[in-house]
Protein backbone atom coordinates (compact mmCIF):
# COMPACT_ATOMS: atom_id res chain seq x y z
CA UNK A 1 0.00 0.00 0.00
CA UNK A 2 1.38 3.41 -0.89
CA UNK A 3 2.09 5.62 2.12
CA UNK A 4 0.48 9.02 2.66
CA UNK A 5 2.38 11.89 1.12
CA UNK A 6 2.96 13.73 4.40
CA UNK A 7 4.89 10.87 6.00
CA UNK A 8 8.34 12.42 6.56
CA UNK A 9 10.57 9.55 7.61
CA UNK A 10 13.60 11.83 8.11
CA UNK A 11 11.73 13.99 10.61
CA UNK A 12 10.31 10.97 12.43
CA UNK A 13 13.76 9.41 12.69
CA UNK A 14 15.18 12.70 14.00
CA UNK A 15 12.47 13.02 16.64
CA UNK A 16 12.96 9.39 17.66
CA UNK A 17 16.73 9.92 17.89
CA UNK A 18 17.23 7.02 15.47
CA UNK A 19 20.02 6.97 12.89
CA UNK A 20 18.49 5.07 9.97
CA UNK A 21 20.22 3.77 6.85
CA UNK A 22 18.62 4.53 3.49
CA UNK A 23 17.46 0.92 3.32
CA UNK A 24 15.85 1.16 6.77
CA UNK A 25 14.21 4.43 5.83
CA UNK A 26 12.65 2.82 2.80
CA UNK A 27 11.52 -0.21 4.79
CA UNK A 28 10.08 1.76 7.71
CA UNK A 29 8.43 4.27 5.37
CA UNK A 30 6.57 1.43 3.74
CA UNK A 31 5.63 -0.13 7.09
CA UNK A 32 4.50 3.14 8.72
CA UNK A 33 2.72 4.07 5.52
CA UNK A 34 0.81 0.86 5.62
CA UNK A 35 -0.24 1.49 9.24
CA UNK A 36 -1.37 5.02 8.37
CA UNK A 37 -3.16 3.75 5.30
CA UNK A 38 -5.00 1.27 7.47
CA UNK A 39 -6.07 4.02 9.84
CA UNK A 40 -7.14 6.21 6.93
CA UNK A 41 -9.97 3.82 6.26
CA UNK A 42 -11.71 5.68 9.09
CA UNK A 43 -11.98 8.68 6.80
CA UNK A 44 -14.53 6.74 4.76
CA UNK A 45 -17.01 6.60 7.65
CA UNK A 46 -19.91 9.00 7.25
CA UNK A 47 -19.94 11.12 10.41
CA UNK A 48 -22.33 13.81 9.23
CA UNK A 49 -24.56 14.79 12.13
CA UNK A 50 -22.41 13.04 14.75
CA UNK A 51 -21.21 15.29 17.55
CA UNK A 52 -17.41 15.09 18.05
CA UNK A 53 -16.31 13.48 21.30
CA UNK A 54 -12.96 12.80 22.88
CA UNK A 55 -14.13 9.73 24.77
CA UNK A 56 -16.33 6.72 24.21
CA UNK A 57 -17.54 6.57 27.81
CA UNK A 58 -19.87 9.10 29.46
CA UNK A 59 -17.57 9.59 32.44
CA UNK A 60 -16.49 12.97 33.75
CA UNK A 61 -14.99 14.63 36.84
CA UNK A 62 -12.65 11.79 37.67
CA UNK A 63 -10.20 13.25 40.16
CA UNK A 64 -8.33 12.82 43.44
CA UNK A 65 -8.13 15.15 46.40
CA UNK A 66 -4.96 17.18 46.79
CA UNK A 67 -2.89 15.24 49.31
CA UNK A 68 0.81 14.87 48.57
CA UNK A 69 2.22 11.36 48.51
CA UNK A 70 5.87 10.32 48.59
CA UNK A 71 7.48 10.01 45.17
CA UNK A 72 10.47 8.19 43.81
CA UNK A 73 13.88 8.22 45.45
CA UNK A 74 16.33 10.24 43.36
CA UNK A 75 18.38 7.15 42.52
CA UNK A 76 15.27 5.40 41.20
CA UNK A 77 14.13 8.46 39.29
CA UNK A 78 17.48 8.65 37.51
CA UNK A 79 17.98 4.96 36.93
CA UNK A 80 17.10 5.12 33.23
CA UNK A 81 19.18 8.20 32.54
CA UNK A 82 22.06 7.45 30.14
CA UNK A 83 24.08 10.12 31.90
CA UNK A 84 23.63 12.03 35.13
CA UNK A 85 25.37 14.68 37.19
CA UNK A 86 24.44 16.50 40.41
CA UNK A 87 21.29 14.35 40.64
CA UNK A 88 20.11 15.66 37.30
CA UNK A 89 19.82 14.07 33.88
CA UNK A 90 22.47 15.20 31.44
CA UNK A 91 21.20 16.02 27.96
CA UNK A 92 22.95 17.53 24.95
CA UNK A 93 23.11 21.27 25.11
CA UNK A 94 19.77 22.63 23.95
CA UNK A 95 20.47 26.35 23.61
CA UNK A 96 23.41 28.15 22.05
CA UNK B 1 2.97 58.34 9.87
CA UNK B 2 1.90 57.79 13.47
CA UNK B 3 2.10 54.28 14.82
CA UNK B 4 0.51 52.62 17.83
CA UNK B 5 1.71 49.52 19.62
CA UNK B 6 -0.58 46.55 20.26
CA UNK B 7 0.32 44.27 23.15
CA UNK B 8 -1.13 40.97 24.29
CA UNK B 9 0.23 39.10 27.29
CA UNK B 10 0.38 35.40 28.06
CA UNK B 11 0.79 35.04 31.79
CA UNK B 12 1.63 31.68 33.31
CA UNK B 13 0.87 31.28 37.00
CA UNK B 14 1.65 28.23 39.09
CA UNK B 15 -1.27 27.20 41.25
CA UNK B 16 -0.39 26.63 44.90
CA UNK B 17 -1.34 22.99 45.54
CA UNK B 18 0.19 20.28 47.71
CA UNK B 19 0.50 17.77 44.89
CA UNK B 20 0.92 17.96 41.14
CA UNK B 21 -1.88 18.50 38.68
CA UNK B 22 -2.15 14.95 37.31
CA UNK B 23 -0.44 12.88 40.00
CA UNK B 24 -0.08 13.05 43.77
CA UNK B 25 3.64 13.45 44.32
CA UNK B 26 4.37 16.72 46.15
CA UNK B 27 4.74 20.02 44.31
CA UNK B 28 6.96 22.85 45.49
CA UNK B 29 9.91 25.14 44.93
CA UNK B 30 13.44 24.93 46.28
CA UNK B 31 13.71 21.16 46.77
CA UNK B 32 16.80 19.12 45.89
CA UNK B 33 16.81 18.22 42.17
CA UNK B 34 14.58 15.35 41.08
CA UNK B 35 13.13 14.69 44.53
CA UNK B 36 9.56 15.52 43.42
CA UNK B 37 9.05 12.88 40.76
CA UNK B 38 7.04 9.73 40.42
CA UNK B 39 6.30 7.35 37.53
CA UNK B 40 3.62 9.70 36.12
CA UNK B 41 5.92 12.74 36.17
CA UNK B 42 8.64 10.74 34.43
CA UNK B 43 6.13 9.29 31.94
CA UNK B 44 7.15 5.72 32.66
CA UNK B 45 5.22 3.19 30.59
CA UNK B 46 1.80 2.21 31.87
CA UNK B 47 1.21 5.25 34.06
CA UNK B 48 -2.04 7.20 33.97
CA UNK B 49 -2.75 10.79 35.01
CA UNK B 50 -5.45 11.63 37.59
CA UNK B 51 -6.71 15.19 37.95
CA UNK B 52 -6.12 17.23 41.08
CA UNK B 53 -9.46 18.59 42.35
CA UNK B 54 -7.78 21.50 44.17
CA UNK B 55 -6.15 22.73 40.95
CA UNK B 56 -9.55 22.77 39.25
CA UNK B 57 -11.09 24.63 42.20
CA UNK B 58 -8.28 27.18 42.04
CA UNK B 59 -8.57 27.93 38.33
CA UNK B 60 -12.36 28.22 38.51
CA UNK B 61 -11.93 30.65 41.41
CA UNK B 62 -9.36 32.58 39.38
CA UNK B 63 -11.86 32.75 36.52
CA UNK B 64 -14.61 34.00 38.83
CA UNK B 65 -12.30 36.68 40.26
CA UNK B 66 -11.54 37.89 36.74
CA UNK B 67 -15.14 37.84 35.53
CA UNK B 68 -14.73 34.90 33.15
CA UNK B 69 -17.45 32.64 31.94
CA UNK B 70 -16.77 29.18 33.37
CA UNK B 71 -17.26 26.54 30.68
CA UNK B 72 -19.90 23.95 31.50
CA UNK B 73 -17.67 21.33 29.87
CA UNK B 74 -13.95 21.40 29.24
CA UNK B 75 -11.43 18.76 28.25
CA UNK B 76 -7.73 17.98 28.08
CA UNK B 77 -5.49 17.91 25.05
CA UNK B 78 -1.98 16.78 24.33
CA UNK B 79 0.36 19.39 22.92
CA UNK B 80 3.14 17.48 21.21
CA UNK B 81 6.64 18.78 21.30
CA UNK B 82 10.07 17.34 21.72
CA UNK B 83 12.30 18.95 24.28
CA UNK B 84 14.08 17.48 27.30
CA UNK B 85 11.98 19.50 29.77
CA UNK B 86 9.02 17.26 28.97
CA UNK B 87 9.54 13.55 29.64
CA UNK B 88 6.32 12.58 27.86
CA UNK B 89 7.11 14.46 24.65
CA UNK B 90 3.79 16.18 25.11
CA UNK B 91 2.30 18.58 27.58
CA UNK B 92 -1.23 18.11 28.89
CA UNK B 93 -3.04 21.35 28.22
CA UNK B 94 -6.38 22.64 27.01
CA UNK B 95 -6.71 23.54 23.36
CA UNK B 96 -10.17 24.28 22.00
CA UNK B 97 -12.22 23.95 25.20
CA UNK B 98 -10.53 25.96 27.97
CA UNK B 99 -12.09 26.09 31.40
CA UNK B 100 -12.42 29.91 31.60
CA UNK B 101 -13.59 32.08 28.72
CA UNK B 102 -13.48 35.88 28.39
CA UNK B 103 -13.29 38.01 31.51
CA UNK B 104 -11.22 41.11 32.20
CA UNK B 105 -8.51 42.55 34.40
CA UNK B 106 -9.09 45.96 35.98
CA UNK B 107 -5.91 48.01 35.89
CA UNK B 108 -4.79 51.34 37.29
CA UNK B 109 -2.43 53.50 35.28
CA UNK B 110 0.04 55.82 37.02
CA UNK B 111 -1.61 59.00 38.34
CA UNK B 112 -0.35 62.53 37.71
CA UNK B 113 1.44 62.36 41.07
CA UNK B 114 2.18 59.69 43.63
CA UNK B 115 -0.76 60.76 45.77
CA UNK B 116 -3.26 60.91 42.92
CA UNK B 117 -5.24 57.89 41.77
CA UNK B 118 -4.59 57.09 38.13
CA UNK B 119 -7.03 56.19 35.39
CA UNK B 120 -8.70 52.77 35.68
CA UNK B 121 -9.63 50.58 32.74
CA UNK B 122 -10.53 46.99 32.00
CA UNK B 123 -8.28 44.84 29.82
CA UNK B 124 -10.33 42.06 28.19
CA UNK B 125 -9.18 38.45 28.46
CA UNK B 126 -9.41 35.80 25.77
CA UNK B 127 -9.25 32.75 28.02
CA UNK B 128 -7.63 30.99 30.95
CA UNK B 129 -6.69 27.35 30.71
CA UNK B 130 -5.02 24.79 32.92
CA UNK B 131 -1.95 22.81 31.95
CA UNK B 132 1.05 21.14 33.49
CA UNK B 133 4.35 22.91 34.00
CA UNK B 134 7.47 21.36 32.50
CA UNK B 135 10.83 20.48 34.03
CA UNK B 136 13.66 22.94 34.46
CA UNK B 137 16.77 22.93 32.29
CA UNK B 138 20.03 24.18 33.69
CA UNK B 139 22.30 25.17 30.86
CA UNK B 140 26.03 24.59 31.10
CA UNK B 141 28.90 25.05 28.70
CA UNK B 142 28.72 21.74 26.90
CA UNK B 143 25.47 20.19 28.12
CA UNK B 144 22.23 20.84 29.97
CA UNK B 145 20.98 19.29 33.21
CA UNK B 146 17.34 18.43 33.71
CA UNK B 147 15.43 18.69 36.99
CA UNK B 148 11.87 17.35 36.83
CA UNK B 149 10.71 18.75 40.18
CA UNK B 150 8.70 21.45 38.42
CA UNK B 151 7.25 19.08 35.81
CA UNK B 152 3.55 18.52 36.44
CA UNK B 153 3.02 21.54 38.69
CA UNK B 154 -0.44 22.97 37.97
CA UNK B 155 0.00 25.96 35.72
CA UNK B 156 -2.69 28.29 34.46
CA UNK B 157 -2.22 30.41 31.41
CA UNK B 158 -4.07 33.71 31.33
CA UNK B 159 -4.28 35.05 27.79
CA UNK B 160 -5.25 38.67 27.23
CA UNK B 161 -6.76 40.08 24.09
CA UNK B 162 -4.29 42.17 22.08
CA UNK B 163 -5.74 45.18 23.85
CA UNK B 164 -2.88 47.01 25.52
CA UNK B 165 -0.94 49.81 23.90
CA UNK B 166 1.81 50.85 26.28
CA UNK B 167 4.41 49.25 28.50
CA UNK B 168 2.75 51.00 31.46
CA UNK B 169 -0.53 49.24 30.74
CA UNK B 170 1.23 45.87 30.61
CA UNK B 171 2.94 46.65 33.92
CA UNK B 172 -0.38 47.64 35.51
CA UNK B 173 -2.04 44.53 34.07
CA UNK B 174 0.54 42.18 35.58
CA UNK B 175 0.46 44.00 38.90
CA UNK B 176 -3.31 43.69 39.05
CA UNK B 177 -3.30 39.99 38.12
CA UNK B 178 -0.64 39.30 40.72
CA UNK B 179 -2.52 41.16 43.47
CA UNK B 180 -5.75 39.40 42.56
CA UNK B 181 -4.23 35.91 42.54
CA UNK B 182 -2.47 36.51 45.85
CA UNK B 183 -5.77 37.79 47.33
CA UNK B 184 -7.52 34.67 46.14
CA UNK B 185 -4.86 32.40 47.66
CA UNK B 186 -4.39 30.89 44.21
CA UNK B 187 -0.67 31.51 43.90
CA UNK B 188 2.10 33.41 45.65
CA UNK B 189 3.09 34.79 42.22
CA UNK B 190 6.77 35.07 43.15
CA UNK B 191 8.49 35.77 39.83
CA UNK B 192 11.90 34.89 41.25
CA UNK B 193 10.58 31.39 41.93
CA UNK B 194 8.98 31.17 38.51
CA UNK B 195 5.49 31.17 40.01
CA UNK B 196 4.48 33.94 37.63
CA UNK B 197 5.97 34.14 34.14
CA UNK B 198 5.09 36.39 31.27
CA UNK B 199 5.48 36.38 27.50
CA UNK B 200 4.47 39.43 25.52
CA UNK B 201 3.22 39.61 21.93
CA UNK B 202 4.01 43.00 20.51
CA UNK B 203 3.29 44.59 17.16
CA UNK B 204 2.89 48.08 15.79
CA UNK B 205 0.46 49.46 13.22
CA UNK B 206 -0.44 52.83 11.77
CA UNK B 207 -2.96 54.63 13.98
CA UNK B 208 -6.42 53.94 12.60
CA UNK B 209 -5.47 50.56 11.15
CA UNK B 210 -7.52 47.72 12.61
CA UNK B 211 -5.50 44.78 11.32
CA UNK B 212 -2.66 43.60 13.56
CA UNK B 213 0.90 44.10 12.40
CA UNK B 214 3.65 41.47 12.37
CA UNK B 215 4.02 40.29 15.93
CA UNK B 216 7.16 39.67 17.90
CA UNK B 217 7.03 37.43 20.94
CA UNK B 218 9.17 38.61 23.81
CA UNK B 219 10.29 35.93 26.24
CA UNK B 220 12.16 35.64 29.52
CA UNK B 221 10.60 38.69 31.10
CA UNK B 222 11.37 37.57 34.63
CA UNK B 223 10.33 40.54 36.72
CA UNK B 224 7.41 42.92 36.42
CA UNK B 225 9.81 45.80 35.82
CA UNK B 226 11.57 43.83 33.09
CA UNK B 227 8.17 43.29 31.44
CA UNK B 228 7.67 47.04 31.33
CA UNK B 229 11.23 47.78 30.20
CA UNK B 230 11.29 44.92 27.69
CA UNK B 231 8.04 46.00 26.05
CA UNK B 232 9.09 49.65 25.92
CA UNK B 233 12.37 48.58 24.35
CA UNK B 234 10.65 46.33 21.80
CA UNK B 235 8.18 49.03 20.74
CA UNK B 236 11.08 51.42 20.21
CA UNK B 237 12.99 48.78 18.24
CA UNK B 238 10.03 48.09 15.95
CA UNK B 239 9.39 51.80 15.35
CA UNK B 240 13.07 52.23 14.46
CA UNK B 241 13.00 49.32 12.00
CA UNK B 242 9.96 50.77 10.24
CA UNK B 243 11.33 54.32 10.31
CA UNK B 244 14.49 53.08 8.59
CA UNK B 245 12.36 51.60 5.84
CA UNK B 246 12.86 48.03 7.08
CA UNK B 247 10.35 45.24 7.43
CA UNK B 248 9.51 43.47 10.68
CA UNK B 249 9.71 39.71 10.77
CA UNK B 250 7.68 37.41 12.98
CA UNK B 251 10.13 36.09 15.55
CA UNK B 252 10.73 35.30 19.18
CA UNK B 253 13.11 37.61 20.98
CA UNK B 254 14.82 37.24 24.30
CA UNK B 255 14.96 40.33 26.50
CA UNK B 256 17.89 40.72 28.85
CA UNK B 257 16.78 42.94 31.71
CA UNK B 258 20.33 43.41 32.96
CA UNK B 259 21.61 44.96 29.72
CA UNK B 260 18.28 46.29 28.42
CA UNK B 261 18.81 44.61 25.04
CA UNK B 262 17.04 41.87 23.13
CA UNK B 263 18.13 39.28 20.60
CA UNK B 264 16.33 37.02 18.19
CA UNK B 265 15.83 33.46 19.43
CA UNK B 266 14.20 31.85 16.44
CA UNK B 267 12.04 32.98 13.60
CA UNK B 268 8.52 31.66 13.46
CA UNK B 269 9.06 30.21 9.99
CA UNK B 270 10.01 26.99 11.78
CA UNK B 271 6.75 27.28 13.71
CA UNK B 272 5.86 24.17 15.66
CA UNK B 273 2.98 22.05 14.66
CA UNK B 274 1.87 20.90 18.07
CA UNK B 275 -0.60 18.35 16.67
CA UNK B 276 -3.05 18.82 19.51
CA UNK B 277 -5.45 15.98 20.11
CA UNK B 278 -7.73 15.06 23.03
CA UNK B 279 -5.96 13.23 25.84
CA UNK B 280 -7.53 9.77 25.97
CA UNK B 281 -6.33 9.21 29.55
CA UNK B 282 -8.27 12.09 31.10
CA UNK B 283 -12.02 12.49 31.26
CA UNK B 284 -13.68 15.86 30.62
CA UNK B 285 -14.62 18.21 33.44
CA UNK B 286 -18.22 19.28 33.91
CA UNK B 287 -18.73 22.37 36.07
CA UNK B 288 -22.24 22.83 37.43
CA UNK B 289 -23.79 25.86 39.11
CA UNK B 290 -23.49 24.40 42.61
CA UNK B 291 -19.73 23.88 42.23
CA UNK B 292 -19.30 27.37 40.81
CA UNK B 293 -21.33 28.93 43.60
CA UNK B 294 -19.43 27.11 46.31
CA UNK B 295 -16.24 28.65 44.91
CA UNK B 296 -17.81 32.05 44.47
CA UNK B 297 -18.47 31.99 48.21
CA UNK B 298 -14.72 31.71 48.82
CA UNK B 299 -13.84 34.68 46.57
CA UNK B 300 -12.42 37.65 48.49
CA UNK B 301 -13.25 41.28 47.77
CA UNK B 302 -11.04 42.32 44.85
CA UNK B 303 -8.12 44.65 45.61
CA UNK B 304 -9.50 47.65 43.70
CA UNK B 305 -12.96 47.20 45.24
CA UNK B 306 -11.37 47.14 48.68
CA UNK B 307 -9.39 50.27 47.86
CA UNK B 308 -12.50 52.15 46.75
CA UNK B 309 -14.24 51.06 49.95
CA UNK B 310 -11.34 52.18 52.16
CA UNK B 311 -11.36 55.56 50.44
CA UNK B 312 -15.07 56.09 50.96
CA UNK B 313 -15.74 54.24 54.24
CA UNK B 314 -12.64 55.24 56.16
CA UNK B 315 -11.73 58.46 54.33
CA UNK B 316 -8.05 57.51 54.28
CA UNK B 317 -5.85 59.24 51.69
CA UNK B 318 -5.17 57.45 48.40
CA UNK B 319 -1.45 57.17 49.18
CA UNK B 320 -2.21 55.21 52.32
CA UNK B 321 -4.65 52.89 50.55
CA UNK B 322 -2.12 52.14 47.84
CA UNK B 323 0.24 50.93 50.58
CA UNK B 324 -2.45 48.91 52.38
CA UNK B 325 -4.10 47.23 49.42
CA UNK B 326 -1.45 45.11 47.67
CA UNK B 327 -1.01 42.88 50.72
CA UNK B 328 -4.40 41.50 51.65
CA UNK B 329 -3.48 40.80 55.29
CA UNK B 330 -2.19 44.34 55.72
CA UNK B 331 -5.52 45.71 54.49
CA UNK B 332 -7.30 43.36 56.89
CA UNK B 333 -5.05 44.52 59.74
CA UNK B 334 -5.86 48.14 58.94
CA UNK B 335 -9.57 47.51 58.76
CA UNK B 336 -9.65 45.62 62.05
CA UNK B 337 -7.66 48.36 63.80
CA UNK B 338 -9.66 51.18 62.21
CA UNK B 339 -12.94 49.62 63.35
CA UNK B 340 -11.65 49.22 66.91
CA UNK B 341 -10.17 52.72 67.01
CA UNK B 342 -13.54 54.24 66.18
CA UNK B 343 -14.83 56.95 63.84
CA UNK B 344 -12.41 59.65 62.73
CA UNK B 345 -9.32 57.70 63.70
CA UNK B 346 -8.81 55.58 60.57
CA UNK B 347 -6.32 57.96 59.02
CA UNK B 348 -4.14 57.86 62.13
CA UNK B 349 -4.32 54.05 62.06
CA UNK B 350 -3.35 54.10 58.37
CA UNK B 351 -0.43 56.44 59.06
CA UNK B 352 0.94 54.23 61.80
CA UNK B 353 0.76 51.20 59.50
CA UNK B 354 2.11 52.85 56.36
CA UNK B 355 4.97 54.59 58.15
CA UNK B 356 6.03 53.05 61.45
CA UNK B 357 4.69 49.52 61.20
CA UNK B 358 5.97 48.76 57.71
CA UNK B 359 9.31 50.39 58.50
CA UNK B 360 9.79 48.21 61.57
CA UNK B 361 8.67 45.07 59.73
CA UNK B 362 11.08 45.86 56.91
CA UNK B 363 13.98 46.69 59.20
CA UNK B 364 13.56 43.47 61.16
CA UNK B 365 12.68 41.44 58.03
CA UNK B 366 9.59 40.25 59.89
CA UNK B 367 6.51 38.90 58.14
CA UNK B 368 3.23 40.58 58.99
CA UNK B 369 1.88 37.28 60.33
CA UNK B 370 4.78 37.11 62.80
CA UNK B 371 4.39 40.68 64.07
CA UNK B 372 3.62 41.06 67.77
CA UNK B 373 1.44 44.13 67.40
CA UNK B 374 -2.27 43.36 67.16
CA UNK B 375 -4.95 45.56 65.56
CA UNK B 376 -6.41 46.06 69.06
CA UNK B 377 -3.10 47.40 70.39
CA UNK B 378 -2.68 49.80 67.49
CA UNK B 379 -6.26 51.00 67.92
CA UNK B 380 -5.64 51.57 71.63
CA UNK B 381 -2.49 53.56 70.87
CA UNK B 382 -4.35 55.80 68.44
CA UNK B 383 -7.06 56.37 71.06
CA UNK B 384 -4.49 57.32 73.72
CA UNK B 385 -2.96 59.92 71.39
CA UNK B 386 -6.37 61.19 70.36
CA UNK B 387 -7.47 61.58 73.98
CA UNK B 388 -4.37 63.63 74.70
CA UNK B 389 -3.06 61.08 77.19
CA UNK B 390 -0.03 60.47 75.02
CA UNK B 391 2.04 63.02 73.09
CA UNK B 392 3.28 62.18 69.62
CA UNK B 393 6.91 61.78 70.58
CA UNK B 394 6.00 59.50 73.47
CA UNK B 395 3.62 57.55 71.22
CA UNK B 396 6.53 56.70 68.92
CA UNK B 397 8.35 55.30 71.92
CA UNK B 398 5.29 53.28 72.94
CA UNK B 399 4.95 51.97 69.39
CA UNK B 400 8.55 50.76 69.36
CA UNK B 401 7.93 48.95 72.66
CA UNK B 402 4.69 47.45 71.38
CA UNK B 403 6.50 46.21 68.31
CA UNK B 404 9.28 44.66 70.35
CA UNK B 405 7.24 43.13 73.17
CA UNK B 406 3.62 42.82 72.03
CA UNK B 407 2.49 44.53 75.25
CA UNK B 408 -0.69 46.60 75.30
CA UNK B 409 0.04 50.34 74.95
CA UNK B 410 -1.60 51.31 78.27
CA UNK B 411 0.73 48.92 80.11
CA UNK B 412 3.76 50.39 78.33
CA UNK B 413 2.67 53.95 79.07
CA UNK B 414 2.33 53.08 82.76
CA UNK B 415 5.60 51.15 82.90
CA UNK B 416 7.63 53.89 81.21
CA UNK B 417 5.76 56.78 82.85
CA UNK B 418 4.98 58.37 79.50
CA UNK B 419 1.60 59.91 80.30
CA UNK B 420 1.50 63.49 79.07
CA UNK B 421 2.17 65.64 82.09
CA UNK B 422 -1.17 66.52 83.52
CA UNK B 423 -0.54 70.19 83.02
CA UNK B 424 -1.80 72.28 85.85
CA UNK B 425 -4.82 74.08 84.44
CA UNK B 426 -3.92 77.32 86.18
CA UNK B 427 -0.35 77.22 84.91
CA UNK B 428 -1.54 76.51 81.37
CA UNK B 429 -3.94 79.42 81.51
CA UNK B 430 -1.15 81.74 82.64
CA UNK B 431 1.05 80.65 79.71
CA UNK B 432 -1.85 81.21 77.32
CA UNK B 433 -2.60 84.70 78.66
CA UNK B 434 1.10 85.63 78.46
CA UNK B 435 1.33 84.38 74.89
CA UNK B 436 -1.77 86.30 73.79
CA UNK B 437 -0.63 89.45 75.50
CA UNK B 438 2.76 89.22 73.82
CA UNK B 439 1.29 89.05 70.32
CA UNK B 440 -1.47 91.65 69.78
CA UNK B 441 -1.09 91.38 66.01
CA UNK B 442 -2.04 87.70 66.00
CA UNK B 443 -4.89 88.48 68.36
CA UNK B 444 -6.29 91.09 65.95
CA UNK B 445 -5.96 88.71 63.03
CA UNK B 446 -7.66 85.90 64.91
CA UNK B 447 -10.50 88.17 65.94
CA UNK B 448 -10.82 89.24 62.30
CA UNK B 449 -11.50 85.61 61.42
CA UNK B 450 -8.09 84.27 60.50
CA UNK B 451 -8.22 80.96 62.36
CA UNK B 452 -4.63 79.96 61.62
CA UNK B 453 -3.42 83.00 63.58
CA UNK B 454 -3.96 80.89 66.70
CA UNK B 455 -0.81 78.95 65.87
CA UNK B 456 1.32 82.00 66.55
CA UNK B 457 0.52 81.67 70.28
CA UNK B 458 1.36 78.00 70.52
CA UNK B 459 5.14 78.22 70.06
CA UNK B 460 5.73 80.40 73.15
CA UNK B 461 3.35 78.23 75.21
CA UNK B 462 5.17 75.04 74.26
CA UNK B 463 8.43 76.75 75.08
CA UNK B 464 7.13 77.73 78.50
CA UNK B 465 5.91 74.17 79.02
CA UNK B 466 9.28 72.81 77.88
CA UNK B 467 7.48 70.83 75.17
CA UNK B 468 5.49 68.77 77.62
CA UNK B 469 2.11 70.40 77.16
CA UNK B 470 -0.62 68.46 75.45
CA UNK B 471 -1.25 70.26 72.13
CA UNK B 472 -4.89 69.43 72.21
CA UNK B 473 -5.40 70.95 75.68
CA UNK B 474 -3.36 74.00 74.65
CA UNK B 475 -5.59 74.53 71.66
CA UNK B 476 -8.72 74.17 73.76
CA UNK B 477 -7.47 76.55 76.46
CA UNK B 478 -6.43 79.15 73.86
CA UNK B 479 -9.78 79.07 72.11
CA UNK B 480 -11.64 79.39 75.38
CA UNK B 481 -9.59 82.43 76.35
CA UNK B 482 -9.72 84.04 72.91
CA UNK B 483 -13.48 83.67 72.82
CA UNK B 484 -13.76 85.52 76.11
CA UNK B 485 -11.52 88.42 75.01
Amino acid sequence: MSHPADLNIDRIAELSRLALTPEEKARFSAQLGSVLGHIEQLAKVDVAGVEPTAHAFPLHNVWAIDVAQPGLAVADALRNAPSQRDNMIVVPKVVE
Amino acid sequence: MNYEAVIGLEVHIQIKTHSKVFTRVGAGYGHEPNTLTDPVVLALPGTLPVMNKAALDAIIKAGLLLGCEIAAVCKWDRKQYFYPDSPKNYQISQYDQPICIGGFVEIELPGSARNVMGEHKNIPLTRIHLEEDVGKLNHHVIDSLVDYNRAGTPLMEIVSDPAMHTAEEAFAYLTSIRNTMIYGGISDCDMEKGQLRCDANISIRPVGETKLGTKVELKNLNSISFVRDGIAHEIKRQLAVVAAGGKLIQETRDYDGQTGTSQSLRSKEMAHDYRYFPDPDLMPVHVDVAWKNSLRDTCPELPFDKQRRFLSEYAVPYTITSVLIPERKLGDFFEAAAKLAGPGRAQAVGNWIANDFLRELGAGKIALAAAKITPAHLAALVQLVDAGTLLNAAAKEVFAEMFATGEAPAAIVARLGLTASATDAGELETWCRDAIAANPKALTEFKAGKDSAINAFKGPIMKAAKGKANPKLVDEALRRLLASL
